[in-house]
């Protein structure tokens, strides 16, 4: 199993394509840190600010989740579905027959890489909206305890978003087929859904299931879930949720893909 | 060192309603080059994916010594294979055999080794999507070659090789044969590997159509006799007579499996005046087009 680690930790860094979208994700969310932020604190006189104080900073921190969930989840799948598209998996599967350990290799391999895109994701939010915050708003609290949960927990989920990514990549290895789904999902499907769902009290509970609520809970602060007034999972149900989701689509695509024959 | 013996084991596979490997059974021994051979899309691939464990045989198995490929704890260790091998355009060459190292059980000096051996030294921190066919399929053998295996298992090795190439690639099989390796090349021509083969397999529509050793496929060449005689016609008589299968060449007819006295005496005995008599053997091609053409339905 290490000597798959190592393998795959290998094929992760030595294309272009994880620290491309490391720069993609870090400038990303510098833009959309400053754009919150700036939200928060300059309004128009006499009108109150949507949010304020240190529920301001989380909602603006916890936006490595809600916006730049995107980036962890196509490095992780792209890990899984450029194997099929240049047919490296034969030679993979060729050094290691053994199927399992080749997908929770690859699973487990994405965190170092994910670690480092949440560590960047998270500087750069606030490299730009701390200053503002500080400046124009009631503080960055940046030594606040919760922030720092908060900061922290935004550098996990984004690793376990990029193992949620290996895990659909496993099930879905068209690698134009999984970067439309992402995208589908991530910027329209996903929205839209946490919005009506909240917005019906039957079904609101239902959103917070969904894999972005839960990273959401994870990170136990979120945007959507300020504005839209839903109540997130606790941490550790959230934690679960998300990796729920991991493991369903890495077992589906072991037992689909991974059990045909390959090359 | 001596590579272990793989074997197929009444293989077959099916896709759908192609049966593409159909009961076939063969042996591989050591310290012998074996051509696996077959016109295209006659399952030579196939079969090597199944040997491999890439592909589930329908039936029937192919192991490696004494068991499957991958219930071996490090297969690639003792088999080094190259089936159609893919690569990432935006890893260069040296990465990508890195990145198969660890499992192979070598270190990275190992993977520069391994691209001086086949002649890439001084392009290994190119990115692939910048190599030539023939640079793919020398680094393809680069990865084959990580683990100095026992035993290599090649599909169509020498394809975009240049002549240089293939005289290398012919050298090296020869030499692995000789350490006592067990060496499996596919090919869709025999003559070009008559040089390098020892042993032959040929197969066609997926099923086995000969095996034995390439002197032995020679001598079972076919030859016949040509005979041009003065008198045609009496000529077809006597071919009539004798039950002899002929078909026409030239002026006179070609008489299979005849031998060119047994040929002669008759026509002698015939009064027939012959105007040529020659002797003619089939060359290891046409044994080959022989041996995989679709069968003529009998009328
Ligand atoms: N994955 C597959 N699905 C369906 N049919 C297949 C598949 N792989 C191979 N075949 C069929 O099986 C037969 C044998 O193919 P195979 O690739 O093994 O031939 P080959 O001897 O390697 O040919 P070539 O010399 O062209 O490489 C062909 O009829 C091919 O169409
Ligand atoms: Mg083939």
């Amino acid at each position: 199993m290490r000597n798959a680690l190592l393998a795959e930790h290998r094929k992760l860094v030595s294309t272009r394509l994880w620290w491309v979208l490391l720069i993609g994700m870090a400038g990303y969310l510098a833009f959309i840190g400053a754009v919150m932020a700036f939200t928060f604190t300059v309004t128009a006189d006499g009108a109150e600010a949507p949010l304020t104080g240190v529920d301001a900073a989380t909602a603006t921190y916890s936006l490595v989740n809600a916006i730049g969930y995107v980036f962890p989840l196509v490095v992780g799948s792209l890990s899984v579905t450029s194997e099929f598209r240049h047919r490296t998996i034969t030679q993979t599967l060729l050094v290691e027959p053994r199927r399992t350990v080749v997908v929770v290799a690859k699973l487990l391999a994405t965190v170092p890489v994910g670690l480092a895109l949440g560590l960047v994701g998270v500087l750069a939010l606030v490299a730009t909206s701390a200053p503002l915050l500080s400046w124009r708003g009631d503080g960055a609290f940046l030594t606040d305890p919760e922030v720092i949960a908060v900061l922290v927990l935004g550098v996990v989920t984004t690793a376990v978003w990029a193992v949620v990514g290996a895990a659909l990549g496993t099930l879905l290895t068209n690698q134009v087929a999984v970067v439309v789904v992402i995208l589908a999902f991530t910027q329209l499907v996903e929205p839209i859904a946490r919005t009506a769902l909240g917005a019906f009290d039957a079904v609101a509970g239902v959103s917070a299931y969904l894999p972005g609520a839960a990273a959401d809970a994870l990170i136990g602060a979120s945007l959507f879930g300020e504005i839209a007034g839903v109540d997130l999972l606790p941490r550790w149900a959230g934690a679960l949720v998300l990796l729920g989701y991991g493991a369903v689509f890495a077992l589906l695509g072991r037992l689909t893909t991974f059990r045909r024959d390959i090359g | 060192m001596t590579g272990p013996t793989l074997t197929l084991e009444g293989v077959t596979k099916q896709f759908g309603r192609v049966r593409a490997v159909d009961d076939l059974s063969f042996t591989v021994r050591p310290g012998v080059v074996t051509g696996f051979l077959g016109p295209n899309g006659s399952g030579k691939t196939t079969t090597l994916r199944m040997l491999l464990g890439l592909a589930e045989p329908t039936s029937g198995r192919g192991l490696v010594g004494d068991r499957p490929y991958a219930e071996h704890p490090q297969p690639a260790r003792l088999v080094g294979s190259s089936l159609d091998p893919g690569f990432h355009p935006g890893r260069t060459g040296l990465a990508h055999l890195e990145t198969y190292a660890p499992q192979v059980g070598v270190g990275r000096a190992r993977c520069r080794e391994v691209l001086e051996l086949v002649g890439m030294g001084d392009f290994g921190d190119r990115r692939v999507g910048a190599y030539s066919m023939g640079m793919k399929q020398r680094l393809g053998l680069a990865t084959a070659l990580l683990a100095d295996p026992p035993a290599v298992v090649l599909d169509e090795p020498a394809n975009g090789l240049d002549p240089e190439g293939i005289v290398w690639l012919r050298g090296l099989l020869r030499r692995f044969a000789e350490e006592g390796r067990t060496v499996l090349v596919s090919s869709h021509v025999l003559t070009e590997v008559q040089h390098t083969v020892d042993e032959v397999v040929v197969i066609a529509r997926g099923r086995l159509v000969h095996a034995s050793s390439l002197a032995e496929l020679a001598a079972s060449a076919e030859s016949g006799t040509l005979v041009v005689a003065a008198d045609p016609a009496g000529l077809a008589r006597l071919v009539a007579d004798r039950g002899w299968t002929a078909e026409p060449e030239g002026a006179g007819l070609l008489v299979r499996g005849i031998p060119a006295a047994e040929a002669g005496a008759a026509c002698f005995a015939a009064g027939l005046e012959l105007h040529q008599l020659a002797t003619r053997t089939e060359d290891l091609e046409a044994a080959f087009l022989r041996l995989t053409a679709v069968p003529e339905v009998a009328a």
